[in-house]
């Protein structure tokens, strides 16, 4: 048996050897587990939550592993996160809701996560771990790799088979499809790419043991939130988004007043940022967020490379600019070359007016 | 005493004005004869190393790139810039198209503890490969704190701290020394290099090295199986007025009606 030379997936061998006395020695049997393994595919989604919510994006990860196939076990982890984990014992496809609960976790620093993870991965075993690939977990993922020395898929936008991948690279210039030789498969995926998982689950859940050491290395000081009534930048089905067009912080006001009639999210270019007329958080692009929504309103937006990385799949994009060669015009569905403080006013007019 | 010793990643990329071109043999994107330059949030990092070392907070700056011969005109950059001497680790290009985070973070690491530094500083991603995680690892590796996405620095007693751009805003925490940091835009406005400071650049100390003095296996862990261009979308219309758009919109259920 010990012929197959799978050093890395030996303690799974024996797992099977202990279920099953279908094997005997030899190279026949071997061959046959082998067949058996691809089939014991078992995949950890690490859930994004602000201990109160489930983040969105976590469905959407959760059928990214789908896709994969296999078992899939949920990860809370997590200060007073146990609302957290009924939301997700709902969503359909997951088997198992794992909860370990500690305050040490409280600003989710990667000192205190990883080992953690790292844990529990050496106690679980699991093929395919996955996050979202928001700040957290792009944040988390990398140590995780490197601490367990595979090579990690950031951002996947698709899935072939097990271990065959889809992702963007160069600001989405280009579409890459990897292959992992590694043993555990650790990915981050972009939530815009994948539906959103469906609810109608009923996990079971479980209490994680592994060890929580809090971190000697660093400390969570606080955040800084933007608040915002409007729907979130990632996941709302329409977005207006303002450039260097507007001039001022203040003259995105006439974006608001659009963005309230449409449920609309507000986002901004890189210019818009890096002028000061908006919070970074807004940002839409290679460095920004990523967003795909059904409507992506672009105002006083040229459409550098860079822009068009974080909005061009959306399904309807509409520019309003009026420099007739706007590179951004090359993307739009619709194009409206216009003075933006006259037209934006205007089309929140007429919206209202129906 | 001296101060802190800190250490650069830069990447070579083809230069973020460049519209890239897929090759027609789907096996990547074409490079040769395209414009090259350092990762712009390389710059930003080495920018911030620079300012480490107005502010007495570090005493040196040792930059590092991995690839092929032409990084060393990065390292150039790097040094015109204000980095005291360079490190280049010589990929052959074959190699490098395979090299992955995973492989740089191990040989950054080696580096950083054989010159003894203090600080790692990298960019949050390359807008080639578009990754984010070398910085993450190379931090697991040595297992130092990490402050990702940084868009403001600090340095008080033994400890660095950092302001990161997280999703739904800023947030602030505090990494014992030794640490690594990867920068966001944000984080400051790159100087650009004086024609004085490129010449000097030059007589810059700048030793050459390869994986193997370090130890590292570059064997890929990935296979690249295509690289294709995105589907292309339609070219669309232009209308001639607000309300055109307002009734296209409605028609395409876009909008309350």
């Amino acid at each position: 048996f010990y012929n197959c030379n799978f050093e890395t997936e030996r303690p799974l061998i024996r797992n099977i050897l202990e279920v099953s006395t279908m094997f005997s020695a030899g190279r026949h049997s071997c061959v046959r587990s082998l067949a058996l393994l691809k089939r014991l595919k078992s995949t950890l989604v690490i859930v994004e939550h602000n201990n109160e919510k489930l983040a969105p994006v976590t469905l959407n990860t959760v059928t990214a592993a789908t896709k994969i196939g296999g078992e899939i076990s949920c990860l809370v982890l997590g200060s007073q996160c146990s609302k957290v984990a009924v939301e997700v014992s709902k969503i359909k496809g997951v088997s198992k809701v794992l909860v370990a609960d500690n305050e040490a976790f409280i600003g989710f620093l990667p000192e205190v996560v990883t080992p953690f993870l790292e844990a529990t991965q050496k106690q679980l075993k699991f093929t395919h771990i996955l996050a979202s690939a928001t700040a957290i977990g792009k944040n988390i993922l990398p140590r995780l790799a490197a601490k367990l020395d595979v090579s990690p898929i950031s951002e996947i936008i698709g899935v072939q088979d097990d271990s065959t991948f889809v992702r963007t690279i160069y600001a989405g210039n280009a579409i890459q499809t990897l292959k992992s030789n590694e043993p555990v498969k650790i990915v981050t995926v972009r939530g815009t790419a994948f539906e959103a998982a469906e609810l109608g689950g009923n996990a079971a859940t479980e209490n994680l043991t592994s060890e929580v050491v809090k971190s000697q290395l660093s400390e969570y000081v606080g955040q800084e939130l933007s608040k915002s009534d409007r729907p979130e930048l990632t996941s709302a089905k329409a977005v207006v988004a303002g450039g260097r067009g507007m001039k001022s912080g203040e003259n995105f006001k006439i974006l608001y007043e659009l963005a309230d009639k449409l449920n609309a999210a507000v986002g901004a270019s890189r210019a818009a940022v890096d002028a000061g007329f908006v919070p970074n958080d807004m940002q839409v692009g290679q460095t920004g967020k990523i967003v795909a929504p059904d409507l992506y309103i672009a105002i006083g937006i040229s459409g550098a490379i860079q822009h068009l990385a974080g909005m061009k799949d959306s399904k309807v994009i509409v520019a309003i600019n009026k420099d007739p060669e706007a590179p951004i015009f090359q993307v739009a569905d619709y194009g409206l070359v216009e003075d933006l403080f006259k037209a934006v006013p205007q089309i929140t007019q007429l919206i209202t007016k129906k | 005493m001296s101060g802190l010793r800190i250490l650069v990643g830069c990447k070579r990329v083809i230069d973020y004005a460049v519209k890239i071109r897929v090759k027609p043999d789907k096996t990547g994107v074409v490079t040769d004869g395209v414009k090259h330059s350092m990762n712009p949030f390389d710059e930003i990092a080495v920018e911030e190393a620079v300012r480490m070392k107005e502010k007495k907070i570090v005493s040196e700056i040792v930059a590092v790139s991995c690839g092929p011969t032409q990084c060393q005109e990065v390292l150039r950059t790097a040094l015109a810039m204000g980095a005291d001497r360079a490190i280049h680790v010589e990929v052959d290009a074959a190699t490098y198209e395979n090299l992955q985070p995973l492989h740089v973070a191990k040989i950054i690491a080696k580096i950083a503890q054989e010159e003894k530094v203090d600080i790692v500083v990298t960019g949050k991603q390359a807008i080639d490969d578009d990754a984010n995680q070398t910085g993450q690892m190379v931090a697991a590796l040595l297992n130092w704190p990490q402050a990702t996405f940084a868009s403001k620095i600090e340095k008080t007693d033994g400890e660095l701290k950092v302001e990161r751009e997280i999703d739904g805003g800023l947030e602030t925490i505090k990494v014992k020394l030794p640490a690594v940091f990867t920068s966001d835009l944000r984080l400051n406005e790159p100087r650009y290099a004086t024609l004085p400071n490129i010449m000097k650049a030059k007589k810059k100390p700048l030793v050459k090295k390869t994986p193997t003095d370090f130890g590292v296996d570059v064997t890929a862990r990935q296979t690249i199986l295509k690289v294709e261009e995105p589907a292309v979308r339609q070219a669309g219309s232009k209308l001639a007025s607000a309300e055109e758009l307002v009734t296209k919109l409605r028609e395409a259920g876009l909008i309350p009606s």
